[in-house]
Formats: C-alpha cells, structure tokens, sequence
C-alpha cells in the first residue's frame, strides 16, 4: 500500500521528468554539475534529499531498492529512507547487493562489484570539489569550462611537502573521463578505484545545492596524483573480527575504556554473505 | 564480543512515539488546539508562512503544533507541504496602495497623505512582564474604533519619485524567475534575490541587515514607510481572460529610502530598498529591505566587499531550511569518513615519529 493523496515515488510526474531530463544530460557530459529544480523533500536536507529525488526520478513499480549510509542497511538513516519509498511507491527493498536493481548510498559503495544492470545513486552533500579552495560558484563554473584545476593540484601538492603524501581521507577527488574533475561523495578513498570503469551506471544527487551529475558505465575515473605519489587507497590494516575479511574497508569499534578495539566489515551485507557462505559450502 | 548496534527501524518507531508523548506533554492540561495557536500565537503563524513560503494560517499553525514551536522546523514542515502543490499560475502584481491597511508608518515625513497609522504594535508598549495576563481568564478590553478610510494610500517612495529624487525602478513585464523551480545561479536577477530574502530566515537577515546599518555595507537608510494590512490576489484564468480575485492575504512591505551620490550618468538620488512579506512581520520586511539595498550596491556602482553586499554569501545562506538541515546533517553516522581520518592521522603520526627516529640515531 502506498501512501493516500501522494503520486507514485512522491514526486510529480512533471518534476520527474525535470529531474530525468537533468540526468540525461549529466550522462552525455559525465562528471559535469548540471543545475536542477531540487524540490523540497519531506526529509531535510543533509539526509539524503538529491539522492531521494534521483532515486524517486527513476524508480519503476518492479524495481528493487537497497539503501545504504555508512555501507549498512540497519543504519537509522537507511532505514528512514527506505521505509519513506515503501511507504510512498510501495515497491520491493532488499538488503542484497546483488539483488538490488538501484542501490541508494551515503558515503560508500558495496564491496560486491556491481554490474550493468543496477544503479548507484550517491547522495551528495556538496557538489563541488573546488570549494574550498574557491567558495564562489560562478568562478569554479569558470574553471570547470577551462579545465583549470590546478589549485587543487597545488592542495594536493602543498600536502606532500608539508606532510610526505596526499592526506585527504573521503571525497577524494576524481577526473572523470579525462575531463571534469569531480567530487565522489564524502566516500573513503578506498572506494575511488572502484568507480573505475564500473559496469552500473552512478548518479550522484544533490538537493541542497540543486545539482546532479553522472558516470555513465564503463567511464574512466581518476584519483588525483602524481607520477611519483601514486594514489593510495586507505583501510586499516586489520582483518574483520567476524567474517575474517582482509579486503573490505572496516568500521573501527571501541570494545571497552581500556584502549580495546575491533574492526568489521563496514558493508553489512557483504560480511554477512561471507559468514554464510562457507556453511552453504559445508552443506 | 561487541557487534555494532542494531535495531535502526525499532529504535525509530520508539522514537516517533516518545516524541508524540512529549509533544502532547501533561495529559492533565487541555490540548493545544490549532485555531488556538492560530488566533494567539499569531505573529509565529506569520513568520511559519513566511519562511514556509506559503500562505495559510491553518497549515502553519498545524506545523507549529506538529513542531512543538520550534519555528524553523514547522516552516520546513509546511515547505515540504507545499512542494507537493501543483502551480497554477502567477497572480497578478499587487498594487500595494490599495491595501486595507492596519499599520502604516513613515519615518521621513510627520504627516502625509493617507496619513500614519500607529496599529498593534508592540513599537511603544514597556517591556515589562504582564503578571496579570499569567491569570487566565481576563478579557481583552475593546478597541476604540474610527471610520476606516477607503482611500488608497499612495507610497512614500511615489511622493519622491514625483519630484525625481527617487530613483524608478525598471519596469518589467516578464515573468519573474521562480527559485522553488529554477535553481539559484549568478548573478541572480533582483526578484529572485527578493524572492530569496522574503522566505529567508528571519534571523540571518536582520543580522545582515543591521551590519549595514554598523558600517558593513555603508547604508544611510530611512523608514520611507512600513504598512501592514490585508489585499486581494487576483490571477487571469487563461480560459476567462479578465482578472479574478481568488482571496485576501495579509502582507507587510516595507521601503527603505537610502542616500545614493550619483554617478556619471545619474543625478544624485534616493534609491530603494524593498521588503515584502507574509503576514505582519515588520522586523523581516525591514531587515529585507536593508538587504535587498545591500545586494544592489554593484549594479548601483558602489563598493561591494560587505557580507550583506555578497550575493553568493546572502543568498546561498538564507534559506534556514536549508542550513538546519546541513549543520544538523552532522548528527548522522560518520564513521565511515571517520575511519578513513584515523588511518589518516596514524599515517601522518607513524611518518613524523619515524623520521625524528632516523634523524635522533
């Protein structure tokens, strides 16, 4: 059942198609910030709200939606997000990676690869990968049309000398097809590689600052470096206390006040999948 | 060993309860209705309406309840509303001196036609607490009252403009832009930046506006005039052709005369700064104008390097749906850039100590 008096996704079919239209161009010209009509969400803004719009702009009745902050399906804001779309267009969700046809996201992508015929939709806070370095908007639209990105070289530049390596954690950015440099999403680096030629097509919302953007599948995606500091994802060094992986990025918990720690799986789905998966083996 | 907390969906569905207990607060006391907080908290109604950027008391008063009168949430509640509105139609201008008027003031003239109209207002009340109204039960004496003159009331700034001290605006017939459509983009045209200002939060224009009045901005401003009232809206059905009146709401405009000196091509001259907002909201109509005069300071030729006079700064940071919903965005999960930061700072600590080891040995 889906919420009375509400079209089907919440947004009208007008507005929709607005925001269809914003993505189509944000497709023809991947990693280029196409301005949008973002709409007021029943959910505030620094929750998910461009994110929401892309994924109410293309959801269909036989789609199957996962959504994810912080690589889990249980956190409270994923949970918020996925039951407002049961609620108003009463598809099927799912927790499965593999079984999603449009994955909604904060801040990571699924360590499962995803394939051609799934979405990511990232929600994005600040469009932007220029701004702090220049908060004027009409002045970074300038330097995007110019391909001059050279203060963020010299941001990144003024790390090395300063500190030995790049030290930027998350939203570490991208040019995207050799052309736009891009802001990720406030994702860890060590998910930048896998946006890398990635078979789903990414869109990226941003309802705040009213800008969508997309790579389309199979595009290239580019860390920033240089030839003699290569970009180096970043992950603690430990293996996840429950399913033992030494490949996924980990959450870090403080187990008591004595300095204890452990470290699991950020992407509640892939652990669980690896601690089932050697019993289906056994079996 | 600790596994990460789970539950999201229980602990939201308790959430949503315990926050309904205590939004109805003591059961013992009667409910708050909404024509209540309509009828007397009214000038709270007018500010949800305003920022809400949608005029209807009832509406706004349910938020406010819904709320529990935190203002900036029950604006964000009746915007959410709203969005969901189809547009049918822009009305068509207000013609504000055929206003039915409660208020009107001007401070550059002692009288004037139309006269000053002192209204409710709390501008020469004492501010000091009323015990007695803590004492349920008291009626409200009766308002003496006069005749109400039907007469429009021409505007402070007409009178100057008449004797060309007062800078015209541009007549304009387009359709203005709508920014609940349209994203911002700069430079904005000016009834953007006045559609901008009028939802803008109350708060973050009268800071703005009084920097200007303290040297930010270099403002020289004059209350031209400040009315409050009620007028008619009219919009021209394309399938009638001719105007008509689809009801009253309650406005408050102000316009601010400020000093300009001229430039190669104009005189001296006043020029204006406007305000117009839902409800009576002087302060917000007042800090608007202030504002609007601010933004106007590089098509006029004037320095522009003051806070209120950066168009990407004021109008960026003015929607407080917009900002309470980034600053408390905070509140959600991080940990994911978080972690990245940890190893990050390890990094950066390991390379540092190592070196001071190699350069010690």
């Amino acid at each position: 059942m889906t919420e009375a008096g509400y079209n089907f996704a919440y947004l009208d079919e007008a507005t929709k198609r607005m925001i269809r239209r914003a993505i189509l161009k944000a497709v023809a010209i991947p990693g280029h910030q196409i301005p949008f009509g973002a709409r007021e969400m029943p959910l505030p803004y620094g929750w998910g709200t461009g994110g929401i719009q892309v994924t109410a702009s293309i959801l269909g009745p036989k789609d199957v939606l996962k959504v994810i902050d912080q690589g889990a399906d249980d956190t409270t804001n994923a949970v918020s997000i996925r039951r407002f779309f049961t609620r108003v267009a009463g598809i099927a969700t799912t927790d499965a990676t593999g079984e999603a046809s449009i994955i909604q996201t904060r801040h990571r992508i699924p360590e499962k690869p995803l394939t051609e015929n799934q979405i990511l939709v990232y929600q994005v806070p600040q469009p932007e990968p220029l701004f702090r370095l220049e908060p004027h908007r009409a002045e970074t639209r300038r330097l995007h049309a110019l391909a001059d990105y050279g203060l963020m070289h010299v941001r990144l530049y003024e790390d090395i000398a300063q500190l030995g390596h790049i030290a930027k954690a998350y939203d570490y950015p991208v040019m995207v097809n050799e052309r736009y440099l891009m802001s990720p999403s406030p994702i860890p680096a060590f998910d930048n590689p896998k946006m890398h030629h990635m078979a789903a097509l990414q869109l990226f919302g941003a309802g705040r600052e009213k800008r969508i953007y997309a790579v389309p599948p199979y595009t290239a995606v580019r860390s920033l470096d240089f030839e003699d500091h290569p970009f180096r994802p970043i992950r603690a060094p430990q293996a996840c206390a429950i399913c033992g992986s030494t490949t996924s990025y980990l959450d870090e918990l403080v187990t008591d006040d004595a300095g204890g720690r452990a470290f699991i799986c950020s992407d509640t789905d892939y652990c669980q999948e690896r601690q089932q998966a050697p019993k289906a083996a056994a079996e | 060993m600790y596994v990460a907390v789970k539950g999201g969906e229980k602990a939201i569905s308790a959430a949503h309860t315990w926050l309904d207990e205590t939004r109805r607060g003591d059961t013992a006391l009667p409910e708050l209705s909404v024509t209540q907080i309509e009828q007397q908290m009214a000038l709270a109604v007018d500010r949800v309406m305003a920022e809400g950027s949608c005029h209807d008391r009832f509406l706004a008063a349910l938020a406010i309840k819904q709320a529990k009168g935190d203002l900036i949430e029950a604006a964000f509640l009746l915007r959410a509303y709203r969005t969901t509105l189809p547009r049918f139609g822009a009305s068509l201008p207000l013609e504000t001196t055929r206003m039915q008027l409660r208020r009107r003031i001007s401070a550059t003239y002692k009288d004037l036609p139309g006269g000053q109209v002192l209204g409710p207002t709390f501008d020469y009340t004492h501010r000091l607490l009323d015990f007695a109204l803590a004492a349920e039960g008291r009626e409200a004496p009766a308002t003496p009252e006069a005749p109400a003159d039907l007469a429009e009331t021409p505007r402070v700034t007409e009178i100057l403009a008449r004797e060309g001290l007062m800078q015209r605006e541009e007549l304009n017939e387009a359709e203005p832009g709508d920014l609940t459509r349209e994203p911002l983009s700069f430079p904005a045209a000016r009834p953007v930046r006045l559609q901008n200002l009028a939802r803008g939060d109350e708060g973050f224009l009268l800071a703005l506006g009084y920097s200007t009045q303290r040297g930010y901005g270099n403002a020289h401003p004059f209350v031209g005039e400040i009315r409050v009232g009620c007028i008619g809206v009219e919009i021209i059905p394309p399938e009638l052709g001719f105007a008509i009146d689809i009801g009253d709401i309650g406005i408050t405009e102000c316009q601010m005369v400020n000093q300009f000196k001229g430039s190669r091509t104009e005189p001296a001259q006043f020029t204006r700064g406007y305000g117009l907002v839902f409800g009576h909201g002087e302060r917000r109509a007042m800090s608007m104008a202030l504002v609007d005069r601010g933004l106007r300071a590089r098509e006029l030729g004037e320095e522009a390097d003051a806070p209120a006079q950066q168009e990407e700064f004021v109008l960026y940071h003015s929607d407080n749906i917009e900002a309470t919903g980034f600053v408390e965005h905070l509140k959600l999960p991080h940990y994911v850039d978080f972690q990245s930061e940890l190893e990050n700072l390890r990094t950066i600590r390991r390379t540092a100590e190592a070196e001071q080891r190699e350069a010690a040995e």
